[in-house]
């Protein structure tokens, strides 16, 4: 039941503006892929393709065999969760989970059952009763869930689903929302602007800016081995320092930074070093050591108590840094330091052409 | 808990209660006047003046004329109305944003000037029926309160939930009438009553419009007046505002005016 999502070549305007050019991403049958993004980068209007509430300007969507691009949206038979639940205030709480199986025409009886199945699996089997605006937004949340999954669609897609509930509940219903996914085998889209949320809860991740994607891959390559400089800053390598390659001695790599500051890195620690790179270094990954030891010179700006470290905004030939030190060993403002990769936190990356 | 009460405010509404009520009960005082010309405090007690309206051929026309005109009208403009106002709101970034202005215009150009116009277009250029020129007329002047009514309730209409609807299988126009329709059914009906009683009371536009042997309450009340200065016309207004509070008790009775204010 559960099926493939091929989106080929897609394209969509808004007016004469381009949201969406070119954009291809196969998701595997059963696969949850999150589509992450600041506002604006195309994710929502993917999302919006793909349910059949756009139309695109040229591609194809497929669901396995069967061609969307052109079936009308009530014909899809996709689930969808929306940011603000969307539940139909005038209906009842069971009424609005049996919405879409009344318009499959299902028996009463046969309705009535796989209703109070599915309320009993978002546990809220004595609220079947209820209208939407007595509910809490966690209760709403389920609902809106149950009413996606009782008709069995073949594809979940969700639309910053828990934008709305507080974090400790955002977090739970994460869990839940996976684990029901993992159950059902549902092929899924999940629609974020949430880092940890598309990372926590997706077996790959498409990271989207100007619509096109960036870079697809599971959370721990991206997090990890990020492919360019906005897949590196989107995940949290803010320092990027341009470099180049000086010598070569066994897997010793000596390089220069822009101004002059000069590291050996070993290929063994960083991975394959290209003769020009770029160095990502999030900021436990530049080191706070003494004037005198081997990095990047720099003078240490303003101090920020993390509680596991202290943080330093610092000056340097390459330009403004963000670095880490120890908290046995504070530095004052405006004292020289020299920061050291450490390479479990920094990443190489190709320069940008 | 209990605040207190400036006197000056309690002063003051008392004044403004008198100011909205005084009217109504001069004009209910006249009408039961035993006397044959306009007074009051009315002398004497009868309710001949009530008898007398429905003896008039004139008034029993007009009355039914008027009824089926501000049903008919209504109705159109609800027709018309409420697709227009659902599509101002559901396609409000694509429309421009003078688009729904031009639905209020009718209220903006002096009713007079208005049924001159569809006198001078609809009545003489097109030769139009009497009656069908009238209700095209009170359509018309109409036609913004159903327009704005509805739309300032869909203004706040979420429209992803239509969207739910579709994933879930829902044709768009179904979609329309089992999830929109009733959750703007206050709104429609308040744009019902108000355009009815906007209908029903209208005098400019009929002024123009009415012809021989057509015309409506509020008209033939005009003509009344200017020839006689009997308490019919006090009861006759009195019956207006009998059906006016009619419609709306039958709201009241149905769904609740506090259903309404929502």
């Amino acid at each position: 039941m559960t099926q493939p999502l091929t989106i080929e070549r897609l394209s969509a305007h808004y007016g004469k503006v381009q949201v969406l050019e070119d954009f291809s991403l196969k998701i595997e049958a059963g696969e949850l892929v999150s589509l992450l993004g600041a506002s604006g980068c195309g994710k929502t209007t993917t999302l919006r393709l793909i349910a059949g509430f756009l139309e695109p300007t040229g591609g194809t969507i497929r669901l396995g065999d069967q061609d969307l691009t052109r079936l009308p949206a009530h014909r899809r038979n996709i689930g969808l969760v929306f940011q603000n639940y969307a539940l139909f205030p005038h209906l009842t709480v069971a009424e609005n989970v049996g919405f879409g199986l009344k318009q499959r025409g299902a028996a009463v009886p046969e309705r009535a059952a796989r209703v109070a199945a599915m309320l009993e699996r978002v546990e809220l089997t004595d609220l079947g009763d209820r209208l939407p605006a007595a509910l809490s937004g966690g209760q709403r949340q389920r609902v809106a869930l149950a009413r996606a999954l009782v008709i069995e669609p073949p594809l979940l897609m969700f639309d910053e689903p828990l934008s709305n509930l507080d974090a400790k509940l955002r977090v739970g219903m994460r869990a839940e929302i996976r684990q029901m996914q993992r159950a059902n085998g549902t092929t899924s889209v999940f629609v974020t602007h949430d880092q940890e949320e598309a990372f926590s809860i997706s077996d790959r991740v498409a990271i989207m800016q100007a619509g096109r994607i960036m870079q697809f891959d599971t959370p721990e390559t991206l997090y990890s081995r990020p492919a360019n400089a906005f897949v590196a800053r989107f995940v949290g390598f803010e320092n990027l320092i341009e470099m180049r390659v000086l010598a070569r001695k066994g897997d010793l790599v000596e390089a220069e930074a822009m101004g002059g500051a000069r590291l050996t890195l070993s290929q063994v620690e960083f991975g394959a070093i290209p003769d020009a790179f770029v160095l990502g270094a999030r900021p436990e990954g530049l080191m706070v050591v003494g004037p005198d030891a081997p990095g990047i010179p720099a003078t240490l700006g303003l101090r920020s108590y993390l509680g596991r470290a202290y943080q330093y905004l610092c000056d340097s030939a390459v330009g403004p840094l963000t670095a880490q030190g120890l908290l046995g060993a504070a530095q004052e403002v405006g004292s020289a330091a020299r920061l050291q990769p450490v390479a479990a936190q920094c990443c190489i990356l190709a320069p940008e052409a | 808990m209990k605040q207190p009460l400036h006197p000056a405010l309690i002063a003051f509404a008392v004044v403004v209660f008198f100011f909205l009520v005084a009217p109504l009960v001069i004009i209910l005082g006249a009408a039961v006047s035993d006397t044959t010309f306009l007074t009051f405090p009315p002398k004497g007690f009868s309710t001949r003046w009530f008898v007398k309206i429905f003896e008039m051929a004139a008034f029993r026309r007009t009355i039914v004329t008027s009824l089926e005109i501000a049903f008919l009208a209504t109705g159109l403009a609800l027709l018309f109305g409420l697709p227009a106002a659902y599509a101002l709101n559901r396609y409000r970034v694509q429309l421009p944003s003078w688009l729904s202005t031009v639905f209020v215009l009718p209220i903006l150009v002096p009713e007079i000037v208005l049924g001159f116009s569809l006198l001078k277009s609809v009545a003489v250029g097109v030769d139009m029926p009497v009656f069908a020129t009238l209700v095209a007329g009170h359509t018309l002047i109409v036609l913004p309160y159903a327009v704005r009514v509805i739309s300032a309730s869909l203004s706040s209409f979420d429209f992803s939930m239509e969207e739910a609807a579709i994933s879930l299988g829902s044709p768009p126009i179904k979609t329309f009438f089992t999830i929109v329709l009733p959750n703007v059914r206050s709104a429609v009906i308040a744009a019902f009553i108000l355009a009815f009683i906007t209908s029903i009371n209208d005098v400019s536009v009929s002024l123009f419009l009415t012809g021989p042997g057509v015309s409506t309450l509020p008209i033939q009340i005009l003509a009344h007046v200017e020839q006689f200065f009997d308490p019919v016309i006090a009861s006759v207004s009195v019956l207006l505002m009998v059906l006016t509070v009619g419609v709306m008790a039958v709201v009241e009775l149905t769904l609740g005016l506090t259903f309404l204010a929502k």
